[in-house]
Parts: C-alpha cells; sequence; structure tokens
C-alpha cells in the first residue's frame, strides 16, 4: 500500500467517481435486483376513490387465486400496528395529526390509499392476485383542491377534526402594517405552484426478511435508514436493536424517498407471519398515487417599497396541501422556506404565514427544495413585478437590496454566514452578454417576429445542511439535525470511511474519498466509503436538504481529525520527540528541522495494531468517530439567467440558454458540482414549463402516466453553461450544499424570461407550468 | 407455456417462458440479468432499452417469445474482457451517470444511436435520446458523453 498517486490538491479536482464501474456495467444492488430463497411478492391493493367508506374486502377469490400464499385487509392486519405512520414535525402545539395506519381499515382517503395486500409466488401473479381482491366501496365527496378545501361546506378528509385546516404557522417581526402603510409602493401578486410528481427512475421497493428469532433485515430503496429503524420500531413494535435497514444501490430520490411509507412495515409484518421474505416493487402507475408528491401551494406575497426600490417589507401568506395524511415531515416542508423570503435581499419587515390544509389527494413531502422554491418562486416573480411598477431594471433592483455585508443576520432571525452575492451577479453578467440578447430582443419586437425572445433572472440563497439540533428542535422538530462518521485504518494502511449519510445519486463513495484522502495524505483509491446499512452505520441521520457534505463531510474531517491525533502520539513515542515537534503532512510525520526522522501515518496504522511499541495505556487500533453538530445551517447562493424563445402564435416556449453561477463554498469535486446543478437546474426547468401533476376538484388524479405528466428528455432542453464564485462557509472544510440550488433557482428565472418575452405585448404573468396552451391564453387575454 | 431460444451476450438461452411475460422480465427474473431496469409501466423511460440484433429497443415492449431466433445485448454484455465500451467510458469521464438507474438503458440507447451514424450533433444526440429519461443529470452530461463517443461537437 502506497500513498504515492496523491494526495495534496485532490480536493477541489474533477477526480472520476468510484461508483460508476458497478453502475456502467449494470451490476447495480437495486432492491428489485435482490433475490431471497423462498422469497414471495407482495402486491398492494389501493382505492380508486378519493374518499370512499369501506364496507367490505373480500379476499376469497385472490385468496384461492393460482400461486397466492396469503391476503389480508387492513382489518386483518391492524393488530400488527403498534402506532401509525408517524410525522416527525408537529410544527404547532395545536396541529392536527390523523392516525395512519398502513393498511386503511374503514376509509380511503385518496386515489391509491392502500386498502388490502395480496401475497404471491411471483410478481406477476401477486398482480393478478390484487385484480380479484373485490373491495366494496361507498363513495364518498371529496375534495382536491387546497383553497376550496377551507370552504364551509368542503367535505372533511378527517371529519373528527371538524375542518380541512391542519395548522396555522407564522413568523413575524412587529412593524410590518405599518411598512406597508408607510410605503410609496405596494405590490402584491398570487401564485399557484402545482403538484409535481418526484419521479425518481427507480421506483419504490422493499425486500424484508425476518428470522426465527425476531430480527429484521429491510432492503429499502430509500434516502433514510437510520430514520427508517427508528420509525420501524414505533409502527411495528420491534426494537432497534434487532431491526437492520440497507439502502443499496438506490435509483434517485430527491425527496420523495425519505419518508416511511406503510409498504416497508407491511412487508416485515408479511415476512413475519409467513416466516418467507417478502418483496414489493411499486409500478409506476402506483408510484403516482402512492409516493408523495411536492409543491400545491398557494402564496400571496406582497412588497412594500420606496419608490426608489429599497424594499421596507415582505409578507407571504401561504396555504399549503398536505394531502390526506401527513407524510413524515410534510408539515415542516413550508418551514424551509420560512426564513428565506427576503433571499439574498436586506429587507427590514417580515411576515409569513402558512396554513396547513388536508385535501383528498396523495400526501406531499420534501420535494428537491422543499420550501426554499416554492418561497423563491413567489420573491423572484414578485421582484420583477415590483421592478415593472417602479421602472427600474430588475437587475438593478435586485442589486439595489442585496445583503452587502456577511455574517448578516436577517428579519427572520438567522444568520447567514458567508457570501458575495454581487460577485456571483456580476459573474454572470459577464458570461450572459445581457446586450447582446436585448439587441436581439429589441429587433426581433420592431419586426413583429412571431418568435420573440425573453431573459429572466432569479439571484437566490437558500438554507440547507439540516441542520442545528437546537434549531430544529425550537420548531418542534422530533429528532436532531447532526450526522456521524467513522475512519479507521486497517492494519496494511487502506482507511474504511463509515458515514451516516445515504447517496442515492450525490456521489459520496468519491467525494467523501477525496476529502479523506486529502486529510490523511493517502490515496484515494485506498479509501472505501462504506454507506446505507445501519449494521455498519449505527449513527446517522441519513441524506436529504443539501446535508451529506455541509453534516456528514464535516463530521468525517472532524474524525480524520481525531486519527491523526493518535497517529501523532503513537509517532511522537516511537521517534522519541514530542507531540509538538512532528509535523504531519501529506501522510508523513516527520520531526521539524529533522525531516529524515519521518513516519508515515498508514506505518503509525500498522504500529497500532501490532501494538507492539504503544504509549502506555493506549488502546490499539488506529480509528476514530466523530458526531457533528452544524453550529448553523449552510447558506449557498447564486444568479442564474434564462434565455426563452416563445411562439407568439403557438404559445410553444423553448428554453435556448441557461447561465448558472453559484457560491457553494469551496469545491470538492467541481465535475459533480456541475452534475448536482445540471440537474437541480431541470427539475426547476421542468417545473417551470412541462410538469404538473393535475387533480380534478373531487381529488381524481389526472396524470397518472409519464406519458401524461411530462417528464422533460433531453430534446427540450439546451446545454447549460455553469459557473462558480467560492466564499468559504464557515466550516472547516469550508463547503455549501448543492444539491437543491438549481431547483430553487431555476423556475423564477424561466417564468420571469416568459414574461419578459411578452412584455411588450402586455403580459406580466403565466402560470406554472407555461404550457403552449397557458402562454397562447396569456397573450390572448392581453390582446382582447 | 412456451418454448424459446435466443441470445444472450453471446449465450444461447432455451427456455420456457409464460407467453405473456415481457421481455424485460425475462431477462431480469429468469436470466438473473438485473443490469436492465424497469422505471415505468408505458414504455416511456427506456430504463430497459436493450440492442436486440444491434438495435436499441425498450425490453418492455416485447414479449419475451418475441425473441424466438434473435440477439440480445443487455449492459452486461456490452463490456469486453472486461473493458468498458467505448460509450460506457466516455459515461464514466464526462460524470453521465449519478444514481445509474437509468444508465444502462442510455448506454444502450447511445450505443444504437452512435452506430446507426445519426449521432451528427448534439441537437441530433438530444432528439435521438429523446425515448430515454433521466432524472439525475438534466442530460447535459450524457449528451456531452455521447457526443464525444461519437466523436462529434456537442
Amino acid at each position: 500500500m502506497t500513498a504515492l498517486e496523491t494526495a495534496p490538491g485532490v480536493v477541489g479536482t474533477s477526480v472520476r467517481r468510484k461508483e460508476d464501474a458497478s453502475l456502467l456495467r449494470g451490476r447495480g444492488t437495486f432492491v428489485d435486483n435482490l433475490t431471497l430463497p423462498g422469497m414471495v411478492y407482495m402486491g398492494v391493493v389501493r382505492s380508486p376513490y378519493p374518499h370512499a367508506r369501506i364496507a367490505s374486502v373480500n379476499l376469497d377469490a385472490a385468496r384461492a387465486a393460482e400461486g397466492v400464499v396469503a391476503a389480508f385487509s387492513g382489518a386483518d392486519l391492524a393488530d400488527e400496528w403498534k402506532g401509525g405512520l408517524p410525522c416527525a414535525w408537529p410544527v404547532t402545539e395545536d396541529i392536527r395529526m390523523p392516525v395512519h395506519y398502513p393498511l386503511a381499515i374503514d376509509a380511503a382517503r385518496y386515489q391509491g390509499d392502500p386498502v388490502a395486500v395480496v401475497v404471491a409466488e411471483s410478481r406477476a401473479l401477486a398482480k393478478d392476485a390484487a385484480e380479484l381482491v373485490e373491495v366494496e366501496y361507498e363513495s364518498l365527496p371529496s375534495v382536491g383542491d387546497v383553497t376550496k378545501a377551507l370552504d364551509d361546506d368542503a367535505p372533511l378528509v378527517h371529519s373528527e377534526f371538524g375542518t380541512n385546516e391542519c395548522y396555522v404557522w407564522k413568523l413575524e417581526t412587529d412593524d410590518v402594517p405599518a411598512a406597508i402603510d408607510a410605503a410609496d409602493v405596494v405590490v402584491t401578486r398570487r401564485y399557484f405552484q402545482p403538484r409535481l410528481i418526484p419521479n425518481a427512475i427507480e421506483p419504490r421497493g422493499v425486500l424484508a426478511q425476518v428470522d426465527p428469532t425476531g430480527d429484521v433485515t429491510l432492503w429499502s430503496a430509500t434516502q433514510t435508514p437510520h430514520i427508517q429503524r427508528f420509525v420501524l420500531q414505533l409502527v411495528l413494535g420491534v426494537p432497534e436493536s434487532k431491526i437492520r435497514v440497507i439502502a443499496p444501490d438506490v435509483g434517485g430520490g430527491f425527496g420523495s424517498k425519505i419518508q416511511v411509507y406503510g409498504e416497508g412495515p407491511l412487508a416485515i409484518a408479511l415476512a413475519r407471519r409467513l416466516g418467507r421474505p417478502v418483496k414489493w416493487t411499486e409500478e409506476r402507475a402506483e408510484n403516482y398515487v402512492g409516493t408523495i408528491h411536492g409543491r400545491d401551494v398557494v402564496h400571496e406575497l406582497t412588497f412594500a417599497a420606496t419608490k426608489d426600490g429599497d424594499i421596507t417589507a415582505v409578507k407571504s401568506e401561504a396555504w399549503c396541501a398536505m394531502g390526506a395524511y401527513l407524510e413524515l415531515v410534510a408539515p415542516g416542508i413550508p418551514l424551509l422556506g420560512a426564513w428565506i423570503y427576503s433571499g439574498p435581499y436586506e429587507i427590514p419587515n417580515y411576515s409569513v404565514t402558512f396554513t396547513g390544509v388536508f385535501t383528498h389527494t396523495t400526501p406531499t413531502d420534501a420535494y428537491r427544495g422543499a420550501g426554499r422554491p416554492e418561497a423563491t418562486y413567489v420573491l423572484e416573480r414578485t421582484m420583477d413585478a415590483l421592478a415593472r411598477e417602479l421602472e427600474i431594471d430588475p437587475v438593478e433592483l435586485r442589486r439595489r437590496n442585496f445583503v452587502k455585508e456577511f455574517p448578516h443576520t436577517m428579519a427572520s432571525g438567522l444568520t447567514i454566514d458567508s457570501g458575495d452575492y454581487h460577485a456571483t451577479l456580476d459573474r454572470l453578467l459577464e458570461r450572459l452578454d445581457l446586450d447582446a440578447i436585448r439587441d436581439d430582443q429589441a429587433a426581433r419586437r420592431a419586426r413583429g417576429d412571431a418568435k420573440q425572445i425573453g431573459v429572466g433572472f432569479s439571484t437566490y440563497n437558500e438554507m440547507c445542511g439540516l441542520a442545528p439540533s437546537r434549531i430544529l428542535g425550537a420548531i418542534r422538530y422530533a429528532v436532531g439535525g447532526w450526522d456521524a462518521s467513522t475512519v479507521r485504518f486497517q492494519p496494511l494502511g487502506s482507511v474504511q470511511v463509515v458515514t451516516g449519510t445515504s447517496p442515492h445519486g450525490q456521489s459520496h463513495e468519491t467525494t467523501f474519498a477525496q476529502i479523506v484522502a486529502e486529510q490523511l495524505g493517502v490515496g484515494v483509491d485506498d479509501v472505501e466509503v462504506i454507506h446505507g446499512d445501519t449494521a455498519a452505520s449505527q449513527l446517522g441521520m441519513d441524506t436529504y436538504g443539501s446535508r451529506s457534505l455541509t453534516v456528514g463531510g464535516i463530521a468525517l474531517w472532524h474524525a480524520g481529525e481525531k486519527v491523526i491525533g493518535k497517529a501523532r502520539q503513537i509517532v511522537a513515542h516511537q521517534l522519541e520527540v514530542s507531540e509538538e515537534d512532528l509535523e504531519f503532512e501529506n501522510g508523513t510525520f516527520s520531526v521539524k528541522g529533522s525531516p529524515d526522522r519521518n513516519m508515515t501515518i498508514q506505518a503509525a496504522a500498522f504500529e497500532a495494531h501490532t501494538a507492539h511499541n504503544l504509549p502506555d495505556g493506549m488502546e490499539p487500533g488506529l480509528e476514530a468517530t466523530a458526531v457533528y453538530d452544524p453550529p448553523n445551517f449552510s447558506w449557498p447562493a447564486g444568479a442564474h439567467a434564462a434565455v426563452v424563445e416563445v411562439d407568439t402564435e403557438t404559445g410553444d416556449t423553448r428554453l435556448i440558454r441557461y447561465v448558472a453561477v453559484d457560491d457553494v463554498g469551496n469545491p470538492v469535486n467541481p465535475q459533480i458540482i456541475d452534475g448536482q446543478v445540471h440537474g437541480g437546474v431541470t427539475q426547476g426547468v421542468a417545473a417551470a414549463l412541462y410538469e404538473e401533476g393535475v387533480y380534478d376538484e373531487e381529488g381524481n388524479l389526472l396524470t397518472t402516466t409519464m406519458a401524461t405528466y411530462l417528464v422533460p428528455s433531453a430534446a427540450e432542453l439546451p446545454s447549460y453553461e455553469t459557473d462558480r464564485t467560492e466564499t468559504a462557509a464557515e466550516n472547516p472544510l469550508g463547503v455549501k450544499g448543492v444539491g437543491e440550488t438549481g431547483t430553487i433557482a431555476a423556475a423564477p428565472a424561466v417564468i420571469n424570461a416568459v414574461v419578459d418575452a411578452l412584455s411588450h405585448l402586455g403580459v406580466t404573468d403565466v402560470p406554472l407550468p407555461a404550457t403552449p396552451e397557458r402562454v397562447w391564453k396569456a397573450i390572448e387575454e392581453v390582446r382582447t | 407455456m412456451r418454448r424459446v431460444a435466443f441470445t444472450a451476450n453471446g449465450t444461447r438461452h432455451d427456455l420456457e417462458i409464460e407467453p405473456r411475460e415481457l421481455l424485460v422480465y425475462v431477462l431480469r427474473d429468469r436470466l438473473g440479468l438485473t443490469g436492465t431496469n424497469v422505471g415505468c409501466d408505458t414504455s416511456s423511460c427506456g430504463a430497459c432499452t436493450v440492442l436486440v440484433n444491434g438495435e436499441s429497443v425498450k425490453s418492455c415492449t416485447m414479449l419475451g417469445v418475441q425473441a424466438e431466433g434473435l440477439e440480445l445485448t443487455t449492459i452486461e454484455g456490452l463490456a469486453r474482457n472486461g473493458e468498458l465500451h467505448p460509450v460506457q467510458r466516455a459515461f464514466h469521464e464526462h460524470h453521465a451517470l449519478q444514481c445509474g438507474y437509468c444508465t444502462p438503458g442510455m448506454v444502450l440507447a447511445a450505443v444504437s444511436l452512435i452506430d446507426s451514424g445519426a449521432a451528427t450533433d448534439g441537437d441530433a444526440i438530444r432528439h435521438g435520446l429523446e425515448g430515454n429519461l433521466c432524472r439525475c443529470t438534466g442530460y447535459h452530461n450524457i449528451v456531452e458523453a455521447v457526443a464525444s463517443a461519437a466523436g462529434v461537437t456537442s
């Protein structure tokens, strides 16, 4: 084992991914690829009604069918549950929290609500059997619209509450009404951000095995093996010490694989009853109703400003669909945006109100960005509206209001550690060539071209890296926001890293190896990153909210420092010098002033394991665990611009350029950062132009497949232009989150561009998503 | 049950299968070729793309029995003697995969596109890969990788 091929400078370089070797050869370990001896397949029967009383469930035909092992109704399995599927974020003291069991018993409350399960010898036979289950439903009145659900005569999702209002949450400073009264200009706009269906290309899946001793192993397509284990004890009554959750290769999540869905506990309960491993793989049609959705929020946003464009107050009221039940963190999703309704701007007066609302729809929860795209969209759209009102250039209006000094404590109460918002915007404008775009726009307008172009901006910041545990506690989140990592030298010098974060595309195996390789002065290939298995990492809080690097990565760094500290003691002992006399560089300890007296950290690791000559009382081995609780959120920021071409005769709108300049702190792997930005931007562009989960007023989902819900392909999108500015975050690596930035920034940039393209016609708003029909109607409305 | 014989990745198979079994499940469940993934049930996503006599086909659009006499290549059969195919290498070099779930289908669709001579520039590549959805990469690096493997500019 040598340390030849690295070390210094490996952080900040585009090391190619370790993950690719197996994934490129089709050797991924996705849950559906796994089989166990005696394994049977679970099929789930789901309600076709948005709201119905379950009068009876007849399982006779299913049980008699070929290959069927068992079939159960919700009532049959009621005794399995020691508790319902919990919601971990009761955001107010008086929040209304319905009981939610893995299988509905008396009533179905959304299309897709699971009402029965079958178990059969093959996936096809399970599917056949599911179709033989006869459920007698009595259809009940239902409501699918987030604002109509609050009408006095709206059908109730949970009649015991007497209302569909789940909670009202407020954050406000004292003088907002006075600031609005005193303003030269007040701009209020209303926005609807439709449902988005996350569409990880790997659907969900679980494989459950229960040993005769009661030990449970669950392989799950999840972002959160540790949270799964914790919740499974609450639902099943099995102690966590007897539960092992493994997230093998996971095919994307985007927030939709955070939750603890009913199918996991169901598969375990059935495996326990039947004495056979049980696998369930979601079909895409199931995914559209059975996996959480994002967004579905109505906003009313008000800016108060001086005539010179200084924004003096922001006031937001939002009505946020929870769906039929409260998923794991659903009530808190709006709160993840609650502190950034002032964005990168200095706005002294601040008021945010969220009303959580039950509807007869698939539950919502975290979808990429989670709360921050919602906030940033209404903020950045209203910036443009205010710019039009004041006849100030939208870029200039943003600049005028930027936070200028860091750290900066916002009116909302949190402190941004670092940033340089002017620098990101400057870099964007350097790349963009705005003059040329405006010239092209003017020429097209002068000629009266059918195809017009527009440019739109979005300057954003966001809070991620979830999160300081004390703050989470203060806002009533049930668990902590720390993470843990172990760095372990093997006797011959290779390094195992165990992380409590759990990747599903983010490239931890590469970037975490880079961090440790540089810190310890070993080769990237000498470092093995182990993740996604609660038996390997007892402590962990998993991956969501752009937290892996900024929390897990810092835990890793601290563990590495502890390892270096112990190695230093060993080397000092063996070279008979004091620890202070040793320098550590590129993996080698050397005596200051006598560099020929040295020992590599890998040699120290060998000594630590032979234990022939250690300081008195020192334990053998060279490993350390660190648990890191971040003192602050992570505060990435950036400036994005979209250029669109709109066919004013058909409404057809194409994104033709997208320039993203982001400050995500010190880069670990620039190529992987760019990849995160590309993917994030694409999901924001998709929300702007293509994607919308449509319910009718009763809660029937109309977009039920990938054929009717438009996940964009390569053909709809341009290549992207990305760049970075860098301000170091206040953590030992200076890093910030990057996974959600693109999604947060992109949708308002694109819609601002569409409005800009049509502004000469008098268009001031185009609803999401800006489909040809909607764009065409927006043009027609101002023409007539 | 029906009998069907075909070649997958150079190995001849002679199987008894149900007439209703989709080719993708024959590959996954009967042959253990789990590199071919399933991402939807409407032939929209392309995760299950394989090569049939050298041309890309979504293996959820074929019944297993239709494979009679055909030569199939799945992602497991693309690398030769342990050496990645140039398209696989380009995906690695250009970071054209993140979670890797769409990757087998995307790579095989790209191989077919290049072999057919249609990967002439970035725009042609984007339209040629229209039937394969990726949720992670935003396609930018996929287009870069395919252009590089095809020897054209993106």
